[in-house]
């Protein structure tokens, strides 16, 4: 028999008239190697079946579960329970997002809005015949660009920017890196101008304050300190 | 009333929709994609290892072609999938990939030079040749001949779905998420839309359409343990069953994958074993070449699940509180590799069992256990991607039973089917689209509105005996327990009787919360009927086949039946009834390019031979001598034998190094 552990989940409904916020408490049995879609999971089947949360893939592929975990934004599928000593979590929906119920926030929106605005795809007036033999890419460039493609467009890095909190239209972290990839693509004929138009500005690269919590919780582990430090001296040399 | 116009209607936002989605806005359409989730977290996504397409730019994909590529997916079919569709498929694909190179899928790419690879878990050192630097490079996967499965590390899927999302948005398709297509609106025997329920508001809206294109994925949430994200819960095709009139293909037609981790059911790539990771049992002791002295661990996903199966019968398993489990074997493939090509592995392995699988020796095996893996039935179409039955509706993906993979796939084919049948039924519907012009009346739509608003507040009001969860975790016990790996008739008749009593029961449940938005325990239960339904067309479909073929085992009927059963199980659903409808549509062996035979793989003379597979053959050994003699080349010949429809931007030739 496993400890027993407390979950505290905020619950809210903004779009009902009756429903104030308040946390709901939850005690169950820990069970081996247990996350938080297990245990959210059987929240829901067993103890509270109007519990709202997001999870897809519950692998930590997907990027849908971000969450605040004792404070601390993560993916919650890939959050283990033994790994709070005292055994009581509480659980908070990612702020900067538009909260859609409990634990579920509307990062899908969010997303496509920051897709837009840097414009996420790749820049070409070729088209390429897909008959003949495709383009050869130096492997090494195809390498670095998938080392920063791996972004799951989670949220965390949003939810725990400090600049966000400043300024509500900060591209954040995860827009900044999908211009470092298209950057590095060698498909995209964007220039360092091009780039300096779409996140040359203090919402943008030049409004980062370096407080990098983005890259200490990434669940992704990606270079995000790094790749903006170098595009803001490529872009800052422009003017 | 709440009603959307549009001239495509897409539901379902991962690759295979998204791609079609494409097709159909390149083409001028106004086009809208529904989706349950923000698309680029479809389960799409989490395709590790990698996309089939006969590039052959490799070393060990050199001599590869669209004939190799097309009989390894018949064999792997267990001749159960539509022959003309897997020429259609194998044409398309090195289109679709090189495409995606275009679109920025950062494929990884050959470095010329000698690298080491390991091969029947021995080190060798394959040389790559100076003129394919830079080209796509391809990793070996089960039930192929040559390694021609395409990839970015252990990401593929990710980086594919980025990718026609990223196009997606650039050509402003409007793509509206946490929507959820309850039914289609049908008069005629002919689709106009959906109706559609909005999960952040809980409202109801009619979307009207030219066409209704269906690519919502598999079923796999239908059994208890399986590797499918959570949304897998085919809703999509029970929306077509729902009609009366759309049919479904060969539901019985379930893949169990090898290698989920124990107990979580995450999956681990079959790259594990593509790259040379080896299976051992509770002794350390590699089992597969005693089983499969040729393919070992790299037979097709079928043969190898059984047999991993049989050895735990054996009494070769690991005791574990989850139930007996093997062990994945990647450490051999040394560190470097596993942290460069197998990340995603690694960090699955890590954050849920807290192994390195790295780690050299027992400490960095990984428990692993065949689980639901992939849903080779789904919606029945043509070659053209539109319902047998149903007009106006299409289907690709895995939501269809188009009829690529037959009774088992090959890995590295399904994400490639995701793409090529987008570009190929995507633009076959968008054609559709163009040149249909509909005429409804609106009280059909208002009637098809009234009966989803009517029905989701009965189940609010309706104070049942029942709890819709109990019955969901019933459900995928009897899946799991009775129509699985193993089956055989007396589980399977038991597993109708359970399902059918629980769809009945699922009838009548009561629902806690009275709201209609935000509501997870209403959207279980107006979705767990449709589950059940679907589950029986898997039980039936399997209790009547009395035969073996590919991941469908029947341990009472043993061998592969040609002579009775080369046919494709069709299931419809009347309305009231307990029970699906089942009928079938026969293979014609005459018709094919490659006829049965053996696969090369599992266990031999295991054929119950139907006289006109020999006939076949004899026809078409004579037509490909004659054409030989006469000089001519392999597709000259390849059409001779069985011509299929395409496109003629996606027939012409592929290019490839040396041809």
């Amino acid at each position: 028999m496993g400890r027993m552990i407390t979950i505290k989940a905020l619950k809210y409904n903004p779009n009902s008239k009756v429903s104030r916020a308040h946390f709901a408490e939850y005690q169950l049995e820990e069970t081996d190697g247990m996350t938080l879609f297990v245990a959210l999971s059987k929240i829901r089947e067993e103890l509270d079946h109007d519990l709202s949360f997001d999870f897809v893939c519950r692998a930590g592929i997907c990027g849908s579960c971000g969450m605040m975990v004792n404070g601390t934004p993560k993916l919650a599928c890939r959050t283990l329970t033994r790994d709070y000593e005292n055994g009581v979590i509480q659980l908070m929906p990612m702020p900067a997002f538009k909260l859609i119920k409990d634990l579920s926030v509307n990062t899908g929106e969010w997303m496509e809005g920051m897709s837009k605005r840097v414009e996420s795809w790749v820049h070409t007036n070729e088209v390429p015949d897909f008959t003949k033999l495709e383009k050869p890419i130096d492997p090494q460039v195809a390498e670095d660009t998938f080392e920063l493609d791996r972004c799951v467009e989670c949220g965390i890095c949003v939810a725990a920017c400090g600049t966000k909190l400043m300024r509500p239209d900060f591209v954040g972290a995860v827009g900044l890196n999908r211009v470092a990839r298209f950057r590095m693509d060698p498909h995209d004929n964007r220039t360092d101008e091009d780039f300096y138009e779409l996140i040359g500005d203090d919402d943008g690269i030049f409004g980062c304050m370096s407080l990098l919590a983005c890259e200490d919780n990434c669940p992704k582990h990606l270079p995000l300190q790094s790749k903006i430090a170098y595009m803001r001296r490529k872009l800052v040399a422009l003017r | 009333m709440n009603v959307v116009y549009c001239d495509a209607l897409v539901i379902g936002g991962g690759l295979a929709g998204l791609r079609a989605a494409v097709e159909a806005r390149s083409k001028g359409l106004s086009t809208i994609v529904l989706s349950l989730i923000p698309v680029k977290r479809s389960h799409s996504a989490a395709a590790q290892g990698g996309m089939q397409a006969s590039l052959g730019n490799s070393k060990m994909a050199r001599g590869d072609n669209e004939d190799i590529h097309f009989a390894d997916t018949v064999k792997g079919s267990d001749w159960g999938c539509d022959q003309e569709v897997a020429r259609m498929f194998v044409t398309t694909a090195p289109k679709a990939i090189r495409q995606l190179a275009g679109w920025g899928v950062p494929w990884t790419r050959i470095t010329k030079g000698p690298r080491e690879v390991v091969m029947n878990a021995k080190r060798t050192t394959i040389t790559e040749d100076d003129e394919t630097h830079g080209y796509i490079q391809s990793r070996d996967f089960g039930g192929t001949k040559k390694w021609r499965t395409c990839f970015t590390s252990d990401a593929t899927g990710h980086t594919m779905l980025y990718a026609v999302a990223n196009e997606a948005i650039k050509r402003d398709i409007d793509i509206r998420d946490r929507k959820e297509a309850v039914s289609l609106i049908v008069e005629n025997r002919q689709c106009y839309g959906a109706i559609v329920r909005d999960l952040v508001t809980g409202e109801l809206e009619a979307y009207v359409s030219k066409g209704t294109l269906i690519a919502t994925g598999g079923y796999g949430r239908i059994y208890k343990q399986t590797t499918n994200a959570v949304v897998c819960e085919g809703t999509g095709a029970a929306i077509v069953l729902e009609t009366g009139i759309g049919e479904l293909g060969n539901m019985e037609a379930v893949q169990f994958h090898p290698t989920p981790i124990v107990p979580s059911g995450i999956l681990l790539t079959e790259g594990c074993r593509g790259d040379g990771g080896i299976l051992r049992d509770v002794d350390g002791h590699r089992f597969m070449p005693d089983y499969e002295p040729e393919k070992k661990e790299l037979a097709s996903r079928d043969v190898v699940s059984r047999r991993m199966m049989e050895h735990i019968r054996n009494g070769k398993g690991v005791h574990s509180p989850y139930g007996d489990h093997l062990w994945l074997d990647i450490s051999i493939l040394g560190r470097e590799h596993i942290e460069k090509n197998l990340r995603d592995v690694q960090e699955i392995c890590m954050t849920f069992n807290g192994i390195d699988p790295a780690d050299e020796g027992p400490k960095g095996w990984a428990p692993v256990l065949p689980m639901q893996h992939y849903s080779m039935g789904g919606i029945r179409t043509k070659p053209t991607g539109e319902s047998s039955t149903l007009k106006g509706v299409f289907s690709c993906g895995e939501a269809a039973c188009w009829d690529l993979h037959g009774f088992n796939r090959l890995g590295g084919n399904s994400v490639s089917e995701t793409v090529v049948s987008g570009m190929i039924v995507g633009d076959y519907f968008a054609q559709h689209c163009l040149d249909t012009e509909i005429d409804i009346n609106t009280k059909t739509i208002e009637n098809a509105l009234e009966t989803e608003e009517n029905y989701l507040k009965s189940l609010l009001e309706k104070d049942g005996k029942n709890n819709i969860f109990d019955i969901k975790l019933a459900m995928k016990d009897i899946m799991w327990d009775k129509v699985a790996i193993f089956r055989d008739g007396k589980n399977l008749a038991e597993a109708v009787d359970e399902l059918e009593e629980l769809y009945k029961k699922s009838l009548d449940v009561s629902v806690q919360s009275k709201t209609m938005a935000g509501n997870p325990e209403l959207e279980e239960a107006y979705r767990v009927p449709k589950m059940l339904k679907l589950a029986l067309c898997v039980a039936v479909g399997a209790r009547d086949r009395t035969e073996s073929r590919g991941a469908h085992y029947r341990e009472d009927y043993l061998k592969r039946d040609d002579a009775n059963w080369l046919k494709r199980t069709l299931t419809t659903w009347k309305e009231g009834d307990t029970l699906p409808t089942v009928t079938y549509e026969d293979l014609d062996i005459m018709k094919m390019e490659m006829p049965p035979a053996f696969r090369g793989y599992g266990v031999k003379g295991m054929i119950i031979e139907n006289e006109l597979s020999a006939k076949r053959q004899e026809e078409v050994d004579k037509i490909r001598e004659e054409m030989e003699a006469a000089g001519k080349d392999r597709i000259e010949i390849q059409t001779a034998l069985m011509d299929f429809p395409l496109q003629p931007y996606y027939k012409a030739k592929n290019e490839r190094f040396g041809e």
